[in-house]
């Protein structure tokens, strides 16, 4: 059982919507779809569902071309962002709507509903119409109705950005045991990064149409191959400045240098963009190979146990995101430290040549 | 202490005095004798009869009357809805070329009087040897009542998530079966509105409906402008006439009474 997409191009009205994906998904793996809204994760769901047609480009289901066939014929499922049921029929009803047009005996129907209802925890529901229910209960009965009919390929859209923080957390915990006993290919949507890591699996990062890295999940975390999947997958995005190397220096800001250790040591000398993710930005010299600026903050936000630094550094935006309260004021300039086994070295064209030290010891 | 004087209790009064005294006076005057509507003013009947019922029902001229409107209207209405369904489906769900002409030009054709189209339905149906048949006028209102049905059912389903279909899709409907088992119970108020509308246009409707029949689809308003006689008007029968008109539409509003609040709410009625 595989899912495969051979140079899938999708132009809608002139506009480029997917630009030559090429992906295949294997048998019993959790695929994690990651961008930012309109990146085209939708879009590259519906093709897979059969909603749309490709501009050019197959799918290939188990080696067969299925482009262009049928919706009702794919025998895929699929959950959408809003709770989409069949608001005349029951819970019980909604969920044996598939099989009933399988044409599945009474009995076997029964045994199927109960036996999802258990997983998706709607037992006691079953009798109640869907917009009787709250949104979490709804978007249940909405992944029963997609678990039931047993299909080799079950995309979710985005499932649950619509439902507020603690359901959020709840459903996601089980989403991977849903996955787990159903042994299909899952595709799952998400705009956040966090997401994708609790999810596991594998991961897509797209970016305007395009799939920009697909691998585990934490590799593509971890050893993002270029700039656009770093800031895809870092939330808040990854944080950019200029280095060069000469010799076994790294010079950065106004002549500053650390030693260059590890793989950047091999690099050649020359221009390059490094990279780093905002947790990793401290107030305070930790490390012995710390990098030290001066930036000015412009803005901090206080989440509870956290604070958001926005800060500028020469012609970068950077965001900083550092544990606790802190007295800092505004507009003036705030020195900060990196510790050197942080950074990921990337060519000036975006392609990492280095990866952080602390990503290849993990 | 004084009483305070309640004023929207008065308004209310005047409000609801003002709308049901002609149809007060209308029963009043069927439940009156000929003799005592011509003759004195009397706010309530002084001699109670049922006489100018009794001719309704038992006078075949009469009552076919009413059989035959009931007719026209049932098949118009049902005609109505099957064209406007699909139509409107088409206009709330797909792109194509002209959509949004062609739905302005669907409801031009309730700008125009339906006396304009008397002359021509008049030929034409005459020519095709479809005078004086129910279909006939179910027909001719059906160019009045499509566009308004297309109108409020394409704002109902527009109100539809488009989601459901291709869910219902993905799960493996087919159109007609996704159609009527699951889109058509979401709509259901659209619809009842949408009958309500046809029914009460097709059953007022007095000039299309005189100029296509004769006698065999005569309808009830064609019949009540045609009992002048030798001896005058007979005031106790039309009254009782139209005191019997009024009661079909007003049963139509008493059942969708829920739909018409939600109608106007959700659609663009």
């Amino acid at each position: 059982m595989s899912l495969q997409l051979d140079n899938v191009t999708l132009t809608v009205n002139g506009q480029l919507h997917l630009h030559e994906i090429n992906l295949t998904l294997e048998k019993g793996t959790m695929n994690v779809l990651l961008g930012p809204t309109l990146a085209g994760k939708t879009s590259l769901m519906r093709l897979m569902a059969g909603l749309d047609v490709p501009t050019s480009g197959r799918i290939l289901w188990n080696g067969k071309d299925v482009t262009g066939m049928r919706v009702q014929d794919r025998h895929v499922a699929m959950v959408y962002q809003q709770f989409i049921n069949y608001p005349s029929m029951s819970v019980y009803e909604n969920i044996a709507s598939p099989l009933r047009l399988m044409k599945k005996s009474n009995a076997e129907i029964e045994t199927a509903v109960q036996k999802t209802a258990e997983i998706v925890k709607m037992t006691d529901m079953l009798d109640r119409k869907p917009l009787e229910l709250s949104g979490g209960q709804q978007q249940r009965c909405a992944l029963a109705r997609a678990l039931v009919k047993g299909s080799g390929l079950v995309l979710l859209d985005e499932p649950l950005a619509n439902l507020d923080y603690k359901l959020r957390e709840e459903l996601r915990a089980e989403i991977p045991k849903m996955f787990e006993e159903s042994g299909a290919i899952f595709v799952y949507a998400t705009t956040e990064p966090e997401e994708a890591l609790l999810l596991g699996g594998n991961a897509a990062t797209m970016w305007q149409g395009r799939i920009t890295q697909f691998n585990k999940t934490s590799q593509v975390y971890h050893q993002p191959n270029n700039m656009t999947t770093a800031r895809v997958f870092s939330n808040p995005p990854m944080n950019f400045l200029s280095v060069t190397k000469t010799g076994n220096k790294l010079t950065y800001g106004n002549g500053q240098h650390i030693e260059a250790q590890g793989k950047i040591a091999d690099l050649a000398d020359g221009q390059y963009m490094a990279g780093f993710r905002p947790n990793h930005l401290e107030l305070r010299q930790a490390a012995s190979q710390s990098m030290a600026f001066t930036a000015t903050l412009n803005i901090t936000e206080f989440t509870g146990s956290e604070t958001f630094l926005h800060l500028q550094h020469e012609d970068h935006n950077w965001v900083g995101l550092i544990d606790g309260t802190h007295d800092l004021t505004l507009g003036a300039a705030l020195p900060v430290y990196l510790d050197a086994n942080h950074i990921y070295i990337f060519a000036q064209d975006g392609a990492l040549v280095a990866p952080a030290s602390y990503a290849t010891a993990a | 202490m004084k009483k305070r004087f309640n004023k929207s209790a008065l308004i209310m009064t005047f409000y609801i005095v003002f709308l049901l005294l002609p149809i007060y006076w209308l029963i009043n005057m069927s439940l009156k004798t000929n003799n005592e509507i011509l003759g004195t003013f009397s706010l309530w009947p002084q001699n109670l009869t049922f006489a100018n019922y009794m001719v309704i029902f038992t006078d075949p001229s009469w009552y076919w009357g009413y059989i035959n409107s009931i007719i026209y209207v049932v098949m118009n209405t049902v005609i109505s809805l099957a064209v406007a369904l699909p139509a409107a489906y088409a206009f709330s769900r797909y792109n194509f070329m002209g959509d949004k002409h062609l739905f302005f030009w669907l409801l031009t054709n309730r700008m125009a009087p339906p006396a304009v189209f008397a002359l021509p339905f008049f030929q034409l149906y005459s020519s095709v040897g479809l005078f004086d048949t129910h279909i006939a006028v179910a027909l001719a209102h059906t160019l009045f009542n499509v566009p308004l049905a297309v109108w409020i059912l394409e704002g109902f389903m527009r109100g539809v998530p488009k989601e459901i279909d291709e869910t219902a899709y993905i799960d493996g409907y087919g159109f007609f079966k996704f159609f009527f088992k699951i889109f058509t119970p979401l709509i259901s108020s659209g619809i009842g509105v949408a009958a309500f509308f046809c029914f009460m246009f097709s059953w007022v409707e007095l000039l299309l409906s005189r100029t296509l029949t004769a006698v065999d689809a005569k309808s009830i308003a064609a019949t009540m402008t045609r009992t002048v006689s030798a001896s005058g008007l007979d005031w106790g029968v039309l009254s009782a006439a139209g005191v019997l008109t009024i009661i079909p539409g007003a049963l139509v509003i008493y059942f969708v009474r829920h739909h018409i609040a939600k109608g106007f709410a959700l659609g663009r009625v």
